[in-house]
């Protein structure tokens, strides 16, 4: 057990324990308030460059295994608990979390009031952060802050996307019916399983992949996946998507909503701490129904920048009144800033997967 | 949607009694639910025959009826209030029940009244098993595989199908009541015979056993429009086989991934749309196999349950108030979230801590049943415990359990615990498991050992380890620097431990620790309970401990004050803990009417409790509510930052009292009653002195300290001597004894629960009439509130004895007495408060047989029978007021135009082997109150509401001992009158038939098998209507025991008085006039006040 530091952009700091892990890292730091999913936390390409704190304070109890990841690696620049459980218990665990941490060199500290530092973040809003293992100097640290670039504005997409273009390939495949484009942000594994047991089988593509590549293809639909970020910070991506505009189906989730939104002409703005959990309520305004889902997401699209002649708010945060969901009125383009693909988190949302199929099935009649 | 306006009027059906299995939460949740219902503005009538209930209070309803709750009953309140709308699934299974009848004998349909919540055909669906498996199968979910059963014919082939260890379980009842597991066929019979009798529809399930798998439970909501929510999931610490309501659990659930989280809800989501609960909440219970995670369903309650007040409380989220909202047409999305005010209901509860509910037992009470637990529930309370981890919530628990233990101690010494015993102990489940863990470890037996023995989760039991590796390391540490230091007494604080757990480790006082470790500035830090993990800013003042950084209700306070300027006078009322036999809902009813009235007084009130079941713990009872244990420590650290103006310890029953000491040393401002006058009243021998001063009779007594004391203070006195431990509540261990011989058994007995403090001895008064009086005293000023006459003579316990007032045989001199006497032991006593006090009447002669200067368990009978708020004017008085302020007067009373009984309900049927005499040791878990224009209707209506309903035609057994012969000859006469048959024992027969009364003779035991058999074959076909039975000394008392255990199973009435034989003949003749009027408490009231008003 190593002494370390958790020192925030605003000079407030945390004193705990380190894993094995030593060193520093910075970021920027978010609360997440779902009671389970560690491991997809860990491991959601969304998290990249955030410092993550779970709300839970028992941490690891059930283990890692070899199937509840969201990609091929952890994402988070850190990760803040209360307490790490030493004895985990679960019939499909394959590895302890502590150990995962470990041969991960992830830097991880516990003993922290975490209740005390999600407080602090929900008032004072997300910021930058750093753990340290060996500098306990505020001075020192707060420099180092500085060199840290801000959330705003950066390109973190491109630290996450997949060099090359691959298809998805999934035991639990369906016979295909369709073909899917996804333009890689970050994507989530859970929503290329969804996919694949909807009968799609999905070309993932590097987001600066460009029109043209994808075209090549001959895709049914484009989906935009989520990823870290500032959906400002890849405007290449708005700009692919945009050329498919009205000609096949369009399908984004978080951030690929966001870039959805920027192409459709709105604008988007940084929360004040975002949303990370699985107990958000929105409200489907097609069908009326309340669903609660599981929310990533530090950015958002702001509702009152979007043509109202063009686009049609169809999800709506019960919460905040933030904007959840879009469609384009004349175009098959939708997306939703939650994620029906859950992982973790209810699977109150998934159906809307079946708007996309709809979509693309109308569209392939055509 | 927006409320319904096409209902105007709602019966709403309460629980009735506390029985095990069905405690106070359905208080909570009843009250939660008039609550929302007023506040709709819809016209509320109630029905509940718990009188100690904070829903039966006339403010809560317009009409509030005290009735018993049967079918028969709620049909007459239906016809005379004519509701629109009847709401069942707030009142535990209970009102379900009831429901279901006036369904289906179309009362409902008659009246034209509409069923909220939940409909005949979904409370069908999910609680008849075959339907519910049904149900489940087309989900394409799994069931345990299972036959039904309805006759043992049936249930053996049954288990020649499935296989042995079964589960047999029978449908439609309470608390799991006559379900057993069966490991082979005789077991199997017996445990089958018991379930189909107490069944409702005679059906018992025999079921594949998955005993040892996890046991997991989901609380989930829905509205009209079919969102629906899981507002909280339940871990069993225990394994399946232990009921859920005996077993330890935690919120959230820990050993889940969120995969198999998500597969749980999404099927809780599924089943609750399948079954078709329309509105409301519902729990499901899971069974997951360790070693493959294979999912099954249990059960689900269409209703709200035990669990849902646990949920509630473990979340913030009120789910009886947003039931009660759904089922009158809101949807989730259009409650607000009190708590956050600014998000909706429709949304679920995330949490940042841990809690852990721990049940509380008491086979104390009951010698004979063993402590092993199964599918049957057989705990009598709960605490629960909030901590930010594990370990510490575990040790909050334990010592808030208030079993002795100050956290996760030793009670014994683990290497005096042979290996054999640690084994047994480990395999059975028992109310001790979880420290014969600790024993096992300490014995440096491994976890996966553990784990395999207990078939506990070895997640929990790896936590477990770890407090004893910290408790190892503390000693050791300890051991060699003679000091802990501070890094390591926090951690040890953050582990849960107490300071009485370290003052013990360190070899000094627990005052000590507290000291030294603020000294360390290690000191506890309050956080929110907030529904939301921190995310949303929260409103709701509910509290817990835990050792942190930050302390969020010291910044709540902050702000109060910057935002009013000057803050209010604060006053803590410290709450009762967990129920137990003698200390129950009663004072948690005491304890929120004292917040009521100090609020209305202008004062902020601090409530502090541990026990999740109680209105009490409800965040808008008080302004500040602290769930926290009731120990020294963890008041004190409240008192700290909250620095309370006064605190109240004489609600709470004796658990604040035990307190009251240390508190007062500490400097605590305790308000009303003060510490020195408690103790006189507590002390035999000071009390004694001043009996003598203010010239009363009291019994001749004494208290001894040592065994040689005792015998000499008993010879003195004389046999028969009432012995007992002091500082006790219940008489716990409390015992009539004979001889030299059963003193010295008892002394050894009581040594456990006396605990060093003296034990009391008094002359036990032959066929004397016991009398309980309430009163309130401003230290000038007394007001007698209520003279209960007991129907059962002095020597059973007042708690288990009926009462009735006014007293119908006492004559108004001896009232008079009374109520003098009553006035001058409050002044002279100095009580500020409420005083109760017992006195025997034998003759013109009135003997005090003890005084408590406090809230006592017939407060709230009393109320609900005078209409006079007692335990708020005794409130407001401590707080300052003069009686004189509240006009009061006896001849409310006395203008009363009913009569109102108390009956108790007892345990016997969940504790099987256990004898069912009464004695000086409270046995009974609840009250009814039966309310009527004479003794014998309320009398019969009181038998009725505890379930012991009297018969109109049928055989009577009777057999006396010598005493009651003569007296017992107009009882039989009567019974005949009213064509009973009769049959007695020899003895009781010959005097019968001397008197002319045809008595059909039955054998006693010593006269041969073949004789006893009869009357137990008698029994066993139903064609015993009534036993009339009181036992004399020991040994006679035996030889009835199997008679009396028979009459429990099939429910026959069994009265061990004679007066209780009388007024069952009294409440008999009632039945049989057929003319049962049922009124409100309003009504009742303005009855009583118009006299008064045509008198001046």
């Amino acid at each position: 057990m190593n002494k370390a530091i958790l020192y925030l952009e605003d000079g407030v700091s945390f004193v705990g324990q380190s894993l094995s892990t030593h060193g520093e890292s910075a970021g920027e730091i978010v609360f997440n308030t779902a009671m389970t999913g560690y491991q997809e936390v860990l491991t959601d390409p969304s998290y990249a460059g955030q410092i993550v704190t779970m709300t839970y304070p028992l941490i690891g109890n059930y283990g890692v295994n070899e199937e509840d990841v969201e990609s091929t690696k952890i994402h988070v620049k850190g990760f803040v608990v209360k307490e790490f459980c030493r004895t985990h218990s679960n019939y499909r665990a394959t590895q302890g979390l502590i150990d995962c941490l470990n041969t991960n060199n992830i830097i991880a500290i516990e003993g922290i009031d975490t209740r005390a530092l999600t407080r602090h973040l929900r008032l004072q809003g997300a910021m930058k952060a750093i753990i340290s293992t060996e500098d306990f100097d505020p001075a020192s640290l707060s420099k180092k802050l500085e060199q840290v670039p801000s959330m705003e504005g950066s390109d973190w997409v491109s630290q996450v996307t997949t060099e090359e273009k691959y298809t998805w390939k999934d035991s639990e495949a369906k016979t295909v019916k369709y073909k899917i484009a996804a333009i890689d942000c970050g994507i989530k594994f859970n929503i290329l399983r969804i996919l694949a047991r909807l009968g799609c089988q999905v070309h993932v593509f590097p987001a600066k992949a460009s029109a043209e590549e994808i075209k090549a293809i001959n895709p049914d639909g484009l989906f935009i996946s989520n990823g870290p970020g500032d959906p400002a910070g890849v405007p290449y991506v708005a700009e692919t998507v945009k050329q498919f505009f009205g000609k096949i189906p369009v399908f984004g989730i978080c951030l690929g909503h966001q870039i959805l939104g920027l192409a459709l002409g709105g604008k988007t703005y940084k929360m004040k701490f975002g949303h990370h959990g699985a107990n958000h309520p929105t409200k489907d305004l097609i069908n009326g129904r309340i669903g609660i889902t599981s929310q990533n997401h530090g950015f958002c699209v702001d509702v009152e920048s979007l043509s109202k002649d063009d686009i049609e708010i169809v999800n709506m945060n019960l919460n905040d009144q933030t904007l959840e969901g879009i469609r384009h009125k004349k175009w098959p383009v939708f997306s939703f800033q939650h994620h029906p693909e859950a992982a973790p988190g209810p699977h109150d949302a998934q159906y809307l997967f079946n708007y996309f199929i709809e979509m693309m099935e109308k569209h392939k009649k055509k | 949607m927006p409320r319904r306006d096409d209902i105007k009027k709602i019966l709403l059906l309460g629980a009735g009694p506390i029985v095990i299995g069905q405690g106070c939460e359905f208080d909570y949740s009843g009250t939660q639910a008039c609550k929302a219902l007023k506040e709709e503005g819809y016209e509320l009538v109630l029905a509940n025959s718990n009188p100690a209930t904070i829903m039966t209070d006339p403010e809560f309803s317009d009409h509030t009826y005290i009735e018993p709750l049967t079918p028969e009953f709620i049909e007459y309140i239906i016809e005379k209030e004519r509701p629109c709308a009847i709401l069942p699934t707030l009142g535990g299974q209970t009102a379900l029940n009831i429901a279901m009848k006036l369904c289906e004998n179309g009362v409902l349909e008659k009246y034209n009244v509409k069923m909220l919540g939940a409909n005949y055909d979904v409370i069908k669906k999910a609680e008849d098993r075959e339907c519910f498996k049904k149900a489940i199968l087309k989900l394409g979910l799994e069931v345990p595989e299972s036959m039904f059963a309805y006759n043992l014919d049936e249930a053996r082939a049954a288990s020649e199908k499935i296989g042995f260890p079964l589960i047999i379980r029978p449908s439609f009842t309470l608390g799991g009541t006559g379900g057993g597991v069966a490991h082979n066929m005789e077991e199997l019979e017996r445990v089958a015979a018991l379930g189909i009798e107490s069944s409702m529809i005679n059906e018992v399930i025999i079921e594949e056993s998955i005993i040892g798998w996890k046991e997991y439970e989901l609380e989930v909501m829905r509205d009209h429009k079919d969102n629906v929510v899981i507002v909280c999931s339940i871990e069993n610490l225990d394994a399946m086989g232990v009921h859920t309501g005996d077993s330890i659990t935690v919120a959230p659930a820990q050993t889940l991934t969120d995969r198999e989280y998500q597969a749980m809800r999404d099927a809780s989501l599924a089943i609750i749309r399948e079954i078709g609960v329309e509105t409301g909440g519902s729990n499901i219970q899971f069974a997951v196999n360790p070693v493959d995670g294979k999912m099954i369903v249990i059960e689900m309650n269409p209703r709200v349950s035990r669990s849902s007040a646990l949920a509630s409380k473990a979340t913030g989220f009120p789910i009886a108030k947003f039931a009660a909202k759904l089922a009158v047409g809101y949807s989730l999305d259009e409650i607000e979230n009190d708590i956050t005010k600014e998000t909706p209901a429709s949304f679920e509860p995330t949490i940042d801590y841990c809690v852990v509910k721990i049940p509380r037992f008491t086979f104390e009470k009951f010698p004979e049943a063993k402590d092993i637990l199964g599918i049957q529930m057989k705990s009598v309370g709960e605490t629960m415990a909030i901590g930010r981890t594990f370990k510490e919530a575990l040790q909050k628990g334990l010592r808030g359990l208030e079993i002795g233990h100050k956290g996760l101690d030793n009670k014994l010494n683990y290497a005096e615990i042979p290996d054999e015993k640690i084994k047994w102990r480990l395999e059975e489940p028992n109310a001790s498991r979880i420290f014969y863990i600790k024993y096992a470890m300490q014995k440096g037996w491994p976890v996966e050992r553990i784990a395999q023995m207990t078939k506990i989760d070895i997640w929990f039991l790896a936590h477990i380890a770890q407090i004893i590796d910290l408790e190892n390391q503390l000693v050791e540490v300890f051991a060699k620097k003679k000091k802990i230091p501070g890094e390591l007494l926090r951690k040890a604080k953050e582990y849960g431990f107490s300071d009485a757990q370290l003052a013990q480790i360190m070899g000094t006082t627990e005052v000590k620790v507290r000291a030294l470790r603020k000294k360390k500035n290690i000191i506890a830090t309050f956080k929110l309970v907030d529904t939301c993990a921190a995310e949303f800013e929260a409103y709701t003042p509910y509290f817990y401990s835990t050792y942190e950084s930050e302390d969020e209700a010291v910044l709540q306070i902050e702000k109060l004050t910057e935002k009013n300027g000057s803050p209010k006078k604060k006053i803590m009322i410290l709450g009762g803990g967990p129920n137990r036999i003698g200390q129950g809902i009663e004072f948690d009813y005491c304890c929120c009417h004292a917040s009521f009235a100090l609020k209305e007084m202008g004062y902020d009130t601090i409530i502090v409790n541990s026990n999740p079941e109680t209105v009490s713990t409800d965040y808008d009872i008080s302004d500040r509510l602290y769930f926290e244990p009731l120990t020294f420590e963890d008041v004190m650290n409240i008192v700290d930052i909250e620095k309370p103006d006064g605190v109240i310890v004489q609600f709470g029953g004796q658990t604040p009292l035990n307190l009251a000491h240390r508190l007062d040393e500490a400097g605590v401002p305790i308000i009303g009653t003060q510490v020195s006058s408690i103790e006189l009243a507590e002390n035999r021998e000071k009390f004694s002195k001043l009996v003598t001063k203010l010239k009363l009779v009291q019994p001749a007594n004494g208290s001894a300290i040592t065994t040689k004391e005792a015998v000499k203070i008993a010879e003195k006195i004389g046999y028969p001597v009432l012995a007992r431990p002091s500082y006790v509540l219940g008489g716990r261990a409390m015992k009539i004894v004979y001889d030299q011989a059963s003193l010295l058994d008892f002394i050894e007995e009581a040594k456990d629960v006396s605990r060093g403090k003296p034990i009391l001895i008094d002359k036990f008064i032959n066929d004397a009439i016991e009398v309980d009086v309430d009163a309130i005293s401003d230290g000038k000023d007394t007001f007698v509130a209520g003279i209960m006459e007991h129907i059962e003579n002095a020597g059973i316990h007042s708690g288990d004895s009926a009462c009735v007032l006014p007293p119908p045989t006492i004559s108004e001199t001896i009232i008079e007495q009374i109520k003098k006497d009553t006035c001058r032991i409050a002044k002279a006593l100095g009580v500020i408060g409420l005083l109760n006090i017992q006195f025997a009447i034998r003759g013109s002669k009135i003997y005090i047989l003890e005084v408590n200067p406090r809230a006592s368990r017939t407060a709230p009978f009393v109320s609900k029978a005078t209409g006079i708020p007692l335990a708020k004017i005794a409130a407001q008085v401590m707080a300052g007021k003069a009686l004189k302020e509240f006009n009061l007067s006896y001849d409310i009373i006395k203008n009363l135009k009913h009569i109102s009984i108390k009956e108790s309900v007892l345990p016997f049927s969940k504790f099987s082997g256990v004898d069912i005499v009464l004695g000086p040791e409270m046995k009974s878990t609840g009250e009814v109150m039966g309310i009527g224009p004479t003794v014998g209707e309320a009398f019969a209506k009181s038998q009725m509401s505890a379930n012991q309903q009297l018969p109109v035609e049928g055989k009577v057994f009777i057999s006396v001992r010598d005493e009651d012969k003569r007296e017992i000859v107009f009882i039989a006469k009567k019974l005949q009158d009213m064509v009973f048959s009769l049959a007695a024992t020899r003895g009781t027969a010959k005097v019968l038939r001397t008197h002319g009364v045809n008595t059909e003779e039955v054998g006693r035991y010593d006269q041969g098998k073949g004789d006893m058999l009869n009357l137990m074959t008698l029994i066993r076909e139903n064609k015993i209507a009534m036993i009339i039975n009181t036992p004399s000394g020991e040994g006679s008392q035996y030889d009835m025991r199997s008679i009396r255990a028979a009459a429990i199973l099939h429910n026959v009435p069994c009265i061990t008085t004679l007066q209780g034989a009388r007024e069952a003949v009294n409440g008999i003749e009632a039945m049989k006039a057929k003319n049962f009027s049922v009124c409100s408490l309003q009504e009742r009231y303005i009855a009583g006040r118009s006299v008064e008003c045509a008198a001046s």
